[in-house]
């Protein structure tokens, strides 16, 4: 087990702000390119007329997946050094439907807001705004809220130990659902445009 | 069908005139070569650092920081501020999400350059005012901010993160944004078409 590099101390903390920077223009980069500095194109995924954030969002997140799990196996990446968001379950459905509703309402998210910002998008400008003043409220109401923001704690809880399955599996049921969830995609896309030629 | 292709020839020369003096916008990169793309930068994050990717809690850095600046006292009594301004040993902002975040306005605005897609513009459906749309703008960041802050994570560090590491409450969320999204887009219809 080497990775991950930054745990076992192969460089200090000021090199991963370095790093960080790396990594975030490759993250910023292949999201500009999807087009998501567009909030056009990422609100037409909830209108079945472009789905490509479906697409964009499951491939990379069947990619990592799939890398995480085969360097697990390969006994180069210690998983267990990974670091995992632990589940509250209602906090996080409730932020889930919330942010959602976010999503179309101002036709981006945090990350792609700061491409289209950094492409010329004035609207994504002003979202971003609403992002810190949302951050804000939430802030001055944390006291009243941390109670509900602290329950239903399951620790870090994984999709295998949640369904008791070995880990290849629930892998692999993955790669399964975003085969089918992409070929859905591509029928319904093509479903759109038909509907969308007859009515012109 | 007939009708469509004559309304796109009439409207192309102007279109070609309009951006021949500017670069002309490439096409976007294919879809799943795009998810390749941004999944492998996610498992460089996972290897190289043993965390993914990020984007909110750069903002939660910045909006603490903000309160912290401006009544230190208010900050310093309540938990959320207090945990994202830190002790006072390190400046916030020397922080792994601050500098990741910097990087991908950076890789965003080189893609866009590359691509010739920078223009100063405002993205909306034909049928609403740019004052509107900015309302709108608005009120979606808000959400956004209040529930990635509810959720502990928004698209990138919830979805995207906890969805290729398989995290129950990762999953969970990402059903319940694109639940919350297709509830509301009936409602928001005319801002997009």
């Amino acid at each position: 087990m080497t990775a991950p590099f930054f745990k076992f101390g192969y460089f200090s903390e000021d090199i991963g702000l370095v790093l960080a920077i790396v990594i975030g223009i490759g993250f910023g980069f292949f999201l500009e390119q999807a087009g998501f500095g567009s909030g056009r194109k990422l609100a037409a995924q909830f209108y079945f007329t472009d789905m490509t954030v479906l697409k964009v969002m499951f491939t990379a997140i069947v990619t990592a997946m799939l890398g995480v799990f085969w360097l697990g196996v390969a006994g180069v990446l210690d998983l267990s050094l990974v670091y995992v968001s632990p589940t509250y379950l209602w906090p996080q459905i409730a932020g889930g439907l919330v942010l959602g509703a976010g999503f179309v309402i101002g036709g981006y998210c945090p990350g792609t807001s700061c491409v289209a910002v950094s492409t010329g998008k004035a609207d994504a400008l002003v979202y971003l705004g609403g992002i810190l003043a949302g951050i804000f409220v939430f802030g001055e109401l944390f006291p009243a809220i941390e109670e509900f923001y602290i329950s239903s704690a399951y620790g870090t809880l994984t999709l295998p130990e949640v369904f008791h399955l070995p880990y290849g599996v629930v892998v692999f049921a993955v790669v399964v659902m975003a085969i089918g969830a992409f070929a859905a995609a591509e029928w319904g896309e093509r479903k759109m445009a038909q509907k969308k030629e007859n009515k012109t | 069908m007939a009708t469509n292709a004559a309304v796109l020839e009439s409207t192309r020369p102007k279109a070609a005139v309009h951006t021949a003096s500017k670069a002309t916008p490439q096409p976007y990169m294919n879809s799943y070569l795009a998810g390749i793309g941004l999944g492998l930068v996610l498992l460089a994050a996972f290897v190289i650092m043993g965390r993914g990717l990020g984007a909110s809690g750069a903002f939660s850095t910045l909006v603490s920081s903000g309160v912290a600046a401006i009544a230190p006292e208010h900050a310093a009594g309540n938990p959320f501020y207090s945990e994202y301004v830190g002790d006072g040993t390190t400046s916030p902002f020397k922080d792994w999400l601050v500098f990741e975040v910097i990087g991908v306005f950076l890789g965003g605005f080189l893609s866009g350059t590359l691509s010739g897609r920078v223009k100063w513009m405002v993205e909306k459906g034909p049928s609403i005012t740019t004052r509107k749309r900015f309302y709108f703008a608005f009120l979606g960041g808000g959400l956004m901010g209040f529930g990635a802050k509810l959720a502990r994570g928004c698209t990138s560090g919830q979805a995207l993160t906890g969805g290729a590491l398989l995290g129950a409450g990762s999953w969970a969320f990402m059903m319940c944004v694109f639940a919350g999204a297709y509830a509301f887009a009936y409602l928001m219809r005319r801002q997009w078409q």
